[in-house]
């Protein structure tokens, strides 16, 4: 066994660790308070190179192996949440299925600008009436002559509705299977489309540096060759796309729940009450034992399923474990962390007041912790 | 235009230091190594100089094996190649040592500029740069803010910051200079740069390779010797200043300053 990082798995660690402290800390909170989306970050992020990370340099990509791309998320996630969520939703959600499904013509098409971080694209699965239930997705579309037509909307979609968002891929029902469950299927629908409108989403507890919108589709017509894969390739394309999703998920809880328990155990060694810093309580050192052994725990799991990936072994279950675990583990953290604040930890001036809401997405977005019980549940034949 | 920089890991900043129970060294477990700041700068300043005349920009360390990380970090800011000495002789060398062993990889090489962090943050000795250039026989300039190159390559103007005001100096190429925090800004190594840096060459050497004895470096060759290492002083509780009105406290502030503090 070898539990041992790569040097450049280090070297990649520490530069986007000092990057994210110094570029991205001194601005979080303000776009949180302001609910925006910062373009400045963005091309600052794309700079260093944090999109198209597992993509082949062929199109633009870094080359690297999934657990860079998981590294550098959690190190992002482990100062903000909102940026982390860019990175996450625009590598796993939108670069990865064009990536994956795309054919040679839409690889070369949209894969470098998306990779360059000069493009955002977005991955449109959920709907107002089909969140876990994704079979009951009622976007269709419908080929008349060359063209799709497409009708339906999409909500809770993450980068769809930023100034560079260049398209998005909409999962449509194109049809019912033998079996009588919905044909679903991928197409491409590039912003500018008539019929296309997508509005960003206002009001939420979390990611409010990140970008969330709705999407609508009102006759919307695509070229035929739009198609993302063969037609009914939309279901198992989604599960595939989420398996890989989960892992960048389980990256923000693992960075959250680091970025929490360094903020709890420095506050802590700090504030004195009773004449001893408050660390020094064995109820408080308690709390920040169990946060550094789960996070340690997290951390173990997550990076095994990045290597069952990167080495081709089946990781859907480590992953779904992986998703469901780092976030609840940032759930119990920053709730430690929050106590351990005091008063203080309740306002704003406390980037840890961020932390605590914005971990909440994390047992919801991309599979619930439900839905992932369910799926551990199936994979280890309980059910 | 080649340019060479010397790189020292050191103790991340953030690290807690302890000092070890000979009291003449630190415990060096689960400390985080990292480049010395100061040799970021001259990495930084080494790359943009060879973005202006081209050329190449070679890092050049000391150390054991896990000097390999920073190095690798500077190839992949975009520094085209490394060379580590490494050897377990080296053990116990002081900054005389040190700039022995540079000069002996230097000799060699062909190069335009040297470029050196100030100090290490760790010993904060601060000569391995000038003894480096002694050794050489070429001019160095210390603590340098600005830096300018003629257009033609043939020398150099500093900037070094001297007790309140500017020094600016001319020397002919090639060079050392010491880099001071506030040359330029670091960049990250970027992405892109950390998997070019996989494929770019790193030479390790040991003193046997560079003509050197064992008697020359290491302990048995250093000048100096350290005795004793003692943490600082641990700080004391602060004070409030007593006060009725803003003026009571300003005048009881301005009065522990002179009879306690003694500083006004």
């Amino acid at each position: 066994m070898d539990y041992s990082l790569s040097m450049e798995h280090e070297i990649l660690r520490k530069s986007v660790r000092d990057f994210a402290e110094n570029e991205i800390k001194p601005v979080a909170r303000e776009l949180d308070e302001k609910e925006e989306f910062s373009y400045d970050t963005m091309k600052a992020m794309a700079g260093l190179g944090l999109f198209g990370m597992f993509v082949s340099e062929e199109y633009g990509g870094q080359g690297m192996d999934y657990v860079s791309y998981i590294i550098a998320t959690e190190e992002i996630a482990r100062i903000d949440g909102s940026h982390a969520a860019t990175i996450a939703a625009g590598n796993s959600l939108g670069i990865g299925p064009l990536y994956y499904y795309g054919n040679e013509e839409q690889k070369k098409k949209y894969l470098p600008k998306a990779c360059s971080g000069e493009t955002l694209w977005a991955f449109g699965l959920t709907e107002p009436n089909a969140g876990s239930d994704a079979g009951n997705t009622k976007t269709n579309a419908v080929l008349d002559g060359d063209e799709w037509v497409i009708n339906g909307s999409k909500i809770f979609i993450t980068n769809g509705s930023t100034d560079i968002t260049a398209g998005v891929v909409a999962l449509s029902k194109t049809g019912t299977r033998k079996d009588g469950r919905p044909e679903l299927t991928s197409i491409i629908v590039e912003k500018g489309t008539p019929g296309f409108e997508a509005r960003t989403m206002h009001g939420k507890l979390m990611w409010r540096g990140s970008d969330t919108s709705e999407l609508y589709f009102d006759d919307c017509r695509v070229p035929k060759e739009n198609l993302l894969g063969p037609v009914g390739d939309g279901f198992h394309q989604m599960l595939a796309t989420l398996d890989g999703g989960r892992l960048s998920i389980g990256a923000m809880g693992l960075g959250g729940a680091q970025g929490a328990f360094d903020m709890a155990l420095k506050y802590s060694k700090e504030r004195v009450q009773f004449g001893k810093p408050i660390s020094t309580f064995q109820v408080n050192s308690f709390k920040l034992a169990d946060m550094a052994t789960e996070i340690e725990c997290a951390r173990l799991l997550l990076y095994k399923a990045c290597w069952l990936r990167d080495n081709e072994q089946p990781f859907g279950k480590i992953a779904a474990m992986g998703k469901l675990y780092c976030s609840e583990v940032m759930g119990r953290c920053v709730n430690h962390a929050v106590q351990l604040h005091g008063g203080y930890g309740l306002m704003k001036e406390y980037d840890i007041e961020r932390f605590y809401r914005d971990h909440k997405l994390l047992e919801i977005g991309e599979g619930t912790s439900e839905v992932q019980r369910i799926v551990i549940s199936r994979l280890i034949d309980a059910v | 235009m080649n340019i060479l920089v010397c790189l020292k890991q050191v103790p991340d900043t953030e690290t807690q230091i302890k000092v070890a129970p000979d009291s003449k060294s630190i415990v060096t477990d689960n400390i985080k190594w990292v480049m010395n700041p100061y040799d970021e700068y001259a990495v930084e300043e080494g790359l943009r100089l060879k973005e202006k005349f081209g050329g190449e920009v070679t890092i050049i360390g000391v150390g054991p094996t896990r000097v390999t990380e920073s190095i690798r970090t500077a190839l992949a800011m975009g520094a085209d190649k490394g060379i580590l000495v490494d050897d377990p002789a080296l053990t116990g060398s002081d900054s005389l040592g040190i700039a022995k062993i540079l000069a002996a990889v230097i000799k060699d090489l062909d190069y335009n500029l040297i470029l050196c962090g100030k100090q290490g943050v760790d010993d904060d000795y601060g000569v391995v740069g000038s003894n480096l250039a002694e050794l050489l026989g070429i001019p160095q300039i210390s603590i340098v803010l600005k830096l300018e190159v003629s257009e033609d390559g043939s020398t150099v103007k500093a900037h070094r910051e001297v007790e309140g005001g500017i020094l600016v100096i001319e020397a002919p190429l090639p060079a050392l200079i010491t880099a001071q925090k506030g040359l330029n800004e670091p960049r990250y190594a970027s992405l892109p740069g950390i998997m070019k840096a996989k494929k770019k060459p790193l030479d390790v050497k040991t003193i046997s390779d560079l003509g050197l004895d064992a008697g020359q470096v290491g302990e048995s060759g250093a000048k100096i010797k350290i005795m004793q290492i003692t943490p600082p002083e641990e700080r004391g509780a602060g004070k409030i200043v007593e006060g009725e009105t803003p003026q009571e406290k300003a005048a009881n502030l301005a009065k522990l300053l002179h009879e306690e503090a003694k500083i006004i």
